[in-house]
C-alpha cells in the first residue's frame, strides 16, 4: 500500500504544471512549458501505474469488499454535521488509473509535434495549450479517484471548462468549409453539456438530501438503496414520484450530456473545431468516457439485479439508439474528423447500452479499449490533416511560414492575425475533407498502418483487435439477457442486440469507407500528392497506441479461449467487488460464443466493402439514396430542430422579459409611482402657493390694511399718548381690582 | 450559556475599528487643505487599509471565539434612556465575515478609486469613508433603533457617490436609488415603532424572546398586525436585496455609479437586505415568516430565472452584471425561504435548513467577491474604451490576454463553476432547499427544480455575451492598441480572485463562523 497513500498527488502533478505555466514566465519558453507539462504527466503516470501494479492486490483483496480504500477529510460544516471530501481507489478507479494517465501522456507528446514545436510554424499560443491540457488532465485524474460525488462533480465541471477553452482555442477563426467556428462550437459544447450537468447536479443534491452523504461507498449501500426504493416524493392527491428512479435518471442526465448521448449529442461533432490532440484526448478517449464512468460508478442506483429496473432500461435503450443513430450519420460524413466524431458518439452508445443491461464489466472494458483505439484514430487523422496541410502549404507558397515567424517573434501582441490563413481559404482546399485525399498510404506509411490498426479495432476485426473483444462482450450481454428473457421478457435486450448488431455492420462499413477514401486509390488532389509523413513526435505515440489497440483486448478474454500467459477475465476480476456492490451477485464472465463472433466476421466483409467501394472513387455512390442520404448528411436535422425549438424561443423570451422589465411593466410602475409623487408634490406646491401661502399673504394684507387705520392713532402728540396711557391703566386697574 | 459576551478588558474594539476609525478618518479628510488631492488619496488609502487590518484583528486577535455562537466583543452604553434605546454592538458568526468583507471591499474600492477619481476628490473619499460607517454599523448593531440609524447613514453617501461621480443619467439613478430605499426605510420605521409599542424594547438580543411573549406579536398574537409589521420590514429589506419586483433601481444605479460605487453597492449594500432578513426577521417573526414562505420562495425563484433571462437580453456590460446580481441574490433568498419553510426541528430537517441558510450567507460573501471583481473589470475596460456596449467589442482575447484571463475566471466563478466560491453557495442552497423539499415541503422541491434553470441561463449569458462578445472572434481594429491591465488594476483584482478561488476550494474557514451564527438563528426560530 505504499503508493496508494500518495494517490492525491496524481492530479496534483498536472495541476502544478498548469499553475506554473499560467503564473510564471515559463510560459514565454515554449519548449520548457511543454517539457514541464509532459514531465508532470509522466510523474502521475508513473505513480498511477505503481498503484495499479504494486498495490492492486492489496487494495482489491486485503481490504474488505464493502470498505474500499477511501481516505476522507472534513470539507465544510453543515449545521451540526460535517461534509467530507474523499478519494476512492477500488477496481474501477484502478482501471481508469491504468488508462487515463498513459493515454494522456501519449497525447501530450504527440501535441509537441502537432503544434510544430521547433519549427517556424509553431503555434503562438503553444504554452497556453499545454497549460489547458494539464488542467484537463488534473480534472480527469481527480474524477478517476474521487470518492465523493461532489468532488467528482467539481472535476467533471473543470473538464467541461477545459473542453470549452480548448474547443475555442483558435477563437479568432470563423466558419470554414461549412464547419461551425471554434468559438461557437465551444459555446455550444459548454451549454449543451451544462443542461446535462444541471440534471446531474439536481440528482446529486437529491441523493445527498436523501442519504445524508455523498461519499460513494457510504451513500450507495444496500440499506440506502432499499430505503430510497420505498421513498416517494410528491404532493398528496396530486402526484407521487418514486425517489430512486428520479435520482438515478437525473444523474444519468449528466452522462447523456457529457457522453454525448441522444438527444444531447449535438455538441460533440462541432467540438472537433479544437486542435486534434484535444479531440483525441478530451472528446474521444477520456472526458466523454467520464459519463460512462459515472453510470458505472452509480450503477447500484439503477438496481441492475433481478431483471433490471425500468430506469435501467431507459439507459439501455438510449445507449443502443444513440449507437445506431450516430453510426447512420457517420456513414455520410466527408470530414475525416467528422466520421470519427460520430463514431465516438456511436461507441459511447455501446458502452451506455452495456451498462444499461447491467453489464458493468463489458461497459468498462469497451470504454478502455475504445480509449486506446479512438485516441489512436484521432491522432492518426490529425497526422493525415497535418500531412495534407503540408501539401497545401507546399502548393500555395511559403509566405505563410514567414508570417508565422514574424508573429512568433512578436509574441502575444501579434496573435490576432495568426490564423488569418484559416479564414482566407479562397483557392485552398479543405485539408480535412476525405474527398480531397486518396492514396495517402504511399506518402504517410506509418500513419496509414496505425490508422489501419485503429480502424480495424473500431470495426471489431476478429480476434486480434481490442475492439473485437470488448464489443463482443457487449453483444454477448444483450444476447444472454434476451435468451434468459429478462427485462420485459427479453424485449429490451433483443432491441439492444438488434440495434447494436446493425451498428456493428455500419461501423465496419464507414470505417472501410474512411480508409478507402483517405489512403487507397489514387490521389484526388495535388495537395494529397504533396502530403508527407509527420515527425516522430507524432508517429511514435501512434505506434505505441496501436500496440495497445491490439493488446488491450486481452484484458478480459472470455472463458473458452485460452491464450498462454494471459489470465482470463482479468478486468472482470479487478472489478469483482464493484460488480458485487452493484449487482449483488458475483461476476461470472460470459463464455465465448461463436455465433456472436460471426457478427464481427461479417463486419470484416463490410469493412472490405467500404474500402473497395470508395478507393479511387470521385463521387459519393450512396447519393442515390436521395433524401435519406441528405438527412443522414445533415445529421437528421437535429441542429435545426434545436435552433427552432430551444435557442430562438429562449433568446426571444429573454428579450420579451427585458421589455416587460424595462419598458412595459415593472420599471414603468416604479417610475409612475415616482411621477405620482412628483405630481402630488406639484399639486401640493400649487395649494401651498395659492391657498396656504395665500392665507399667509392675506393675513399680511389684512395687517397692512389695518395698520393703515391704526397709524392714524400715531399722532406724535404727547397729550394723545397720555390719554391712551391713562385709559390703559384704568382698564388694567379694572381688571385687577375688581 | 451566555448569549452576549462583553469585549475582553472592556476595550471597545468594534466601536474603535468599525465606527470611530472610519468616522474620524472621514472627518480628517475634510481638514486636509484643498488642492492636496494626493494627500487626500494617500490618507484615504492608509486609513481604509488600517481599518481593513482592524477587521482582521477583530476576527483573529481581539478575543473572538469562533466556536462560540454567542454575540461577542459586546459593548453597551445607555443612549436615550427615556425610549430604552441603547448603543449596543457585538458580532457573531453571521456578522463577522460580513464585517471583514466590508473592510476588505472598502479598502479595495478606495485603492481602485485613487487612480480613477480626479474630480472633487476630497468629498469623494470623505463620503466613501462615511459610507463604511453605515455599512459596518448595520452589521454590528444589536439595537434596532441603532440599526436603523446606521441603515440610513449608509444611504446618503451612496446617493452622492452616484449623483456626483456617476454617468450620464446619474441624477435620475441617484434619486431613484435614494427614494426607493427610503420608501422601504419608512415602512421599516413604522414597524420598528410597532414592535417597540408591543414589547417596549429595541434590544435585538432579547427581542426574539420578548416578541414571543408579547400579546400582539406572540404565537397567539394578532396575525394581521404581525403580518403588517412583517411585510413592512420585509419590503424594506427586499428592496435592498433586491428581490423581484423591487429590483429596477439596481440596474440604473449600477450603470450610473462610478466603478468603486458599483463594487460597494453589489458587494456590501445588497447584503444589508439579506442580512436584515436573517438577523431580524427570522428570529423576530418566526411563525409569520413561516406562514409566508411560499410567496417568498416564489419571488426568489422568479428573481433567479427572470434575473438571468433579462440579463441575457442586455448589451450594456454593466447592466448585464447588474441583472445577474438579481439572479445571484435570488439564491440567497431561496436559501432563506427554505430555512423558513418549516419550523420543524427534527435532525434531518435542521441539517437541511442549516445548509440552506449557510449557503445563503456564504453567497453574500461569494457574490461580494465575485461581483466586486466583475465590476472592477468592467471599470478596467470602460476606462480604456469609454463604452460598455458589448456589440462594439470582440477579439480582445488576443490584445488583452491578462484582462481576458481575469475576466474569464471571474465570469466562470459567477456562473458557478465548481472549484470557485460561487459554486459552494449554490451547492449548499440547492442541497438545503431540496432537502427541506424532500423531507417536508414538496412545493419547495419543485420551485428549487425550476430555479435550476437559472444555472443554465447564467452560463449562457456569461459565455455568449461576456466571453464571446468581448474576447472571441475578430478584433475590432479600433481596439488594436488598447493597453493591457496595469499593475495597480491587477492589485485591486488579484486579492478578490485569490479569495474566491481559495474559498471555492476550501470554504471551511468562513463557513465555520457562519455555521455558528446560522445554527443560533435557527435555534431562535421556534
Amino acid at each position: 500500500m505504499q503508493y496508494a497513500q500518495l494517490a492525491w498527488l496524481i492530479p496534483l502533478f498536472p495541476l502544478l504544471a498548469f499553475a506554473t505555466i499560467i503564473l510564471t514566465p515559463i510560459k514565454h519558453n515554449k519548449m520548457l512549458s511543454s517539457g514541464l507539462a509532459i514531465l508532470m504527466m509522466v510523474f502521475s503516470w508513473g505513480l498511477s501505474w505503481a498503484i495499479f501494479f504494486v498495490d492492486q492486490k492489496f487494495l482489491l483483496h486485503e481490504m474488505e469488499a464493502r470498505h474500499p480504500y477511501s481516505p476522507a477529510i472534513d470539507w465544510l460544516p453543515t449545521g451540526t454535521t460535517v461534509f467530507q471530501m474523499s478519494l476512492l481507489i477500488d477496481g474501477l478507479a484502478l482501471a481508469m488509473l491504468f488508462m487515463v494517465p498513459f493515454v494522456v501522456t501519449m497525447i501530450f507528446i504527440y501535441s509537441t509535434g502537432y503544434h510544430n514545436l521547433g519549427t517556424p510554424n509553431v503555434e503562438p499560443r503553444y504554452s497556453r495549450f499545454f497549460a489547458y491540457v494539464s488542467l484537463f488532465a488534473a480534472g480527469m485524474l481527480t474524477l478517476a479517484i474521487s470518492g465523493n460525488m461532489l468532488l467528482f462533480f467539481i472535476a467533471w465541471e473543470i473538464m467541461g471548462l477545459c473542453s470549452y477553452l480548448l474547443i475555442g482555442f483558435w477563437f479568432e477563426k470563423g466558419d470554414e468549409f461549412g464547419r461551425l467556428s471554434p468559438r461557437l462550437s465551444a459555446l455550444k459544447a459548454f451549454l449543451t453539456t451544462r443542461v446535462g450537468d444541471v440534471l446531474f447536479f439536481a440528482g446529486l443534491m437529491l441523493l445527498y438530501a436523501q442519504v445524508g452523504t455523498l461519499n460513494i461507498h457510504e451513500a450507495l449501500t444496500h440499506e440506502n438503496i432499499e430505503a430510497m426504493k420505498e421513498a416517494s416524493f410528491g404532493i398528496a392527491g396530486l402526484f407521487a414520484v418514486p425517489v430512486l428512479p428520479m435520482i438515478a435518471l437525473l444523474i444519468f442526465g449528466g452522462a447523456v450530456g457529457k457522453s454525448a448521448q441522444f438527444p444531447l449529442h449535438v455538441w460533440l461533432p462541432d467540438a472537433m473545431a479544437g486542435p486534434t490532440p484535444v479531440s483525441a484526448m478530451i472528446h474521444a478517449a477520456t472526458m466523454v468516457a467520464a459519463g460512462v464512468f459515472l453510470v458505472a460508478r452509480m450503477l447500484p442506483l439503477f438496481e441492475p439485479l433481478h431483471g433490471g429496473s425500468d430506469h435501467l432500461m431507459v439507459v439501455a435503450l438510449i445507449g443502443a439508439f444513440t449507437a445506431f443513430y450516430a453510426s447512420t450519420i457517420a456513414v455520410a460524413q466527408n470530414d475525416v474528423k467528422g466520421v470519427l466524431a460520430y463514431s465516438t458518439i456511436s461507441q459511447l452508445g455501446y458502452m451506455i447500452a452495456a451498462l444499461g443491461l447491467g453489464g458493468l464489466v463489458a461497459g468498462v472494458f469497451h470504454m478502455l479499449t475504445h480509449a486506446f483505439f479512438k485516441a489512436l484514430l484521432f491522432m492518426a487523422s490529425g497526422s493525415v490533416i497535418h500531412g495534407m496541410e503540408h501539401g497545401v502549404h507546399h502548393l500555395h507558397g511559403h509566405g505563410e511560414h514567414d508570417e508565422h515567424k514574424v508573429h512568433a517573434e512578436h509574441g502575444v501582441a501579434a496573435e490576432p492575425k495568426q490564423h488569418a490563413h484559416a479564414d482566407d481559404h479562397h483557392g485552398h482546399i479543405d485539408p480535412q475533407n476525405m474527398w480531397n485525399m486518396g492514396g495517402l498510404q504511399k506518402h504517410m506509411p506509418i500513419t496509414f498502418w496505425t490508422f489501419m490498426i485503429g480502424g480495424a479495432a473500431l470495426a471489431g476485426f476478429p480476434f486480434i483487435t481490442a475492439g473485437f473483444w470488448s464489443k463482443d462482450e457487449i453483444l454477448g450481454e444483450a444476447f444472454h439477457l434476451w435468451q434468459k428473457g429478462e427485462m420485459m421478457g427479453g424485449l429490451v435486450p433483443l432491441i439492444v442486440f438488434v440495434l447494436l448488431t446493425l451498428t456493428a455492420f455500419l461501423t465496419a462499413f464507414y470505417t472501410g469507407r474512411q480508409l478507402g477514401l483517405t489512403f487507397f486509390g489514387a490521389e484526388r488532389t495535388e495537395e494529397a500528392k504533396h502530403a508527407h509523413e509527420s515527425p516522430p513526435a507524432m508517429t511514435i505515440p501512434l505506434i505505441v497506441l496501436s500496440i495497445f489497440a491490439i493488446l488491450a483486448g486481452f484484458a478480459n478474454i472470455p472463458e473458452g479461449i485460452t491464450i498462454p500467459g494471459i489470465p482470463g477475465h482479468y478486468l472482470g476480476h479487478m472489478l469483482e467487488n464493484v460488480h458485487l456492490a452493484a449487482n449483488e451477485e458475483a461476476y461470472h464472465g460470459l463464455p465465448f460464443d461463436w455465433r456472436l463472433a460471426l457478427i464481427s466476421v461479417a463486419g470484416v466483409g463490410f469493412m472490405a466493402l467500404g474500402i473497395f467501394a470508395y478507393r479511387g472513387r470521385a463521387s459519393e455512390p450512396l447519393k442515390a439514396l436521395g433524401p435519406l442520404w441528405t438527412a443522414m448528411e445533415r445529421k437528421w436535422y437535429m441542429d435545426e430542430i434545436y435552433q427552432f425549438l430551444v435557442i430562438r424561443p429562449a433568446v426571444a423570451f429573454s428579450q420579451f422579459l427585458y421589455k416587460v422589465d424595462g419598458s412595459w411593466l415593472i420599471d414603468p410602475m416604479v417610475n409612475n409611482v415616482g411621477k405620482l409623487g412628483r405630481n402630488w408634490g406639484q399639486a401640493s406646491a400649487w395649494v401651498d402657493r395659492n391657498l396656504v401661502d395665500g392665507t399667509v399673504n392675506l393675513v399680511g394684507i389684512i395687517a397692512n390694511e389695518s395698520s393703515e387705520g391704526l397709524k392714524r392713532l400715531q399722532t406724535g402728540r404727547i397729550q394723545n399718548y397720555l390719554v391712551i396711557l391713562l385709559g390703559g391703566l384704568l382698564f388694567l386697574a379694572g381688571l385687577f381690582f375688581r | 450559556m451566555e448569549t452576549f459576551i462583553p469585549s475582553p478588558q472592556g476595550i471597545p474594539w468594534l466601536s474603535i475599528v468599525c465606527v470611530i476609525a472610519p468616522l474620524v478618518s472621514a472627518i480628517v479628510t475634510l481638514f486636509i487643505p484643498s488642492g492636496n488631492d494626493n494627500a487626500v488619496k494617500m490618507w484615504a488609502n492608509v486609513a481604509s487599509f488600517a481599518i481593513f487590518l482592524g477587521t482582521i484583528f477583530i476576527w483573529l486577535f481581539a478575543g473572538y471565539d469562533p466556536n462560540n455562537p454567542a454575540y461577542q466583543l459586546g459593548e453597551v452604553a445607555e443612549w436615550i434612556p427615556v425610549l430604552n434605546v441603547d448603543y449596543r454592538v457585538a458580532i457573531d458568526g453571521l456578522s463577522l465575515p460580513l464585517v471583514v468583507l466590508t473592510g476588505f471591499l472598502t479598502w479595495i474600492s478606495i485603492f481602485y478609486s485613487t487612480r480613477v477619481i480626479n474630480y472633487r476628490v476630497k468629498e469623494y473619499f470623505f463620503l466613501f469613508l462615511l459610507l463604511a460607517v453605515g455599512m459596518f454599523g448595520v452589521f454590528i448593531a444589536l439595537d434596532y433603533f441603532l440599526f436603523y440609524i446606521f441603515w440610513e447613514i449608509g444611504l446618503v453617501p451612496m446617493y452622492f457617490l452616484i449623483g456626483i461621480w456617476g454617468g450620464a443619467r446619474r441624477e435620475y439613478a441617484a434619486i431613484k436609488f435614494f427614494l426607493y430605499t427610503l420608501t422601504g426605510s419608512v415602512l421599516m420605521l413604522l414597524a420598528i415603532l410597532g414592535i417597540y409599542w408591543g414589547t417596549g424594547s429595541f434590544n435585538l438580543v432579547t427581542l426574539p424572546g420578548l416578541m414571543q411573549n408579547s400579546e400582539v406579536f406572540g404565537a397567539n398574537g394578532n396575525f394581521l398586525v404581525k403580518s403588517l409589521a412583517f411585510w413592512a420590514i420585509f419590503i424594506a429589506f427586499a428592496i435592498k436585496v433586491p428581490l423581484f419586483p423591487f429590483h429596477t433601481w439596481l440596474p440604473d444605479a449600477h450603470v450610473e455609479a462610478p466603478t468603486a460605487g458599483s463594487v460597494i453597492l453589489a458587494g456590501i449594500l445588497l447584503k444589508l437586505g439579506g442580512y436584515g432578513m436573517i438577523r431580524i426577521l427570522m428570529p423576530l417573526f418566526p411563525d409569520t415568516f413561516n406562514a409566508y414562505w411560499i410567496p417568498i420562495a416564489v419571488l426568489a425563484v422568479i428573481s433567479i430565472v427572470y434575473g438571468a433571462l433579462v440579463a441575457m437580453a442586455q448589451w450594456d456590460l454593466k447592466k448585464l452584471i447588474a441583472y445577474t446580481s438579481v439572479n445571484h441574490m435570488g439564491y440567497c433568498m431561496l436559501g432563506i425561504a427554505a430555512a423558513a419553510s418549516t419550523l420543524d426541528r427534527g435532525p434531518e430537517l435542521m441539517e437541511s435548513r442549516a445548509i440552506a441558510l449557510n449557503g445563503a450567507v456564504f453567497q453574500f460573501i461569494a457574490h461580494g467577491l465575485i461581483t466586486g471583481a466583475l465590476f472592477l473589470l468592467v471599470g478596467v475596460i470602460y476606462e480604456r474604451a469609454h463604452t460598455r456596449d458589448i456589440k462594439q467589442f470582440g477579439g480582445l482575447g488576443a490584445v488583452l490576454p491578462i484582462f481576458y484571463g481575469f475576466m474569464a475566471i471571474t465570469t466562470f466563478a459567477s456562473l458557478g463553476l465548481p472549484g470557485l466560491a460561487g459554486f459552494v453557495s449554490e451547492f449548499m442552497v440547492f442541497r438545503g432547499a431540496f432537502g427541506v423539499g424532500l423531507q417536508a415541503q414538496p412545493i419547495l422541491a419543485i420551485l428549487t427544480g425550476i430555479a435550476l434553470l437559472g444555472i443554465v441561463f447564467t452560463a449562457a449569458l456569461f459565455l455568449w455575451k461576456v466571453i464571446q462578445g468581448l474576447f472571441l472572434g475578430t478584433l475590432n481594429e479600433k481596439w488594436a492598441n488598447l493597453p493591457d491591465m496595469h499593475a495597480w488594476e491587477m492589485i485591486s483584482v488579484v486579492p478578490l480572485v485569490v479569495l474566491f478561488i481559495f474559498f471555492g476550494l476550501y470554504p471551511a474557514p468562513i463557513l465555520n463562523l457562519i455555521n455558528q451564527g446560522v445554527v443560533k438563528i435557527l435555534g431562535m426560530m421556534s
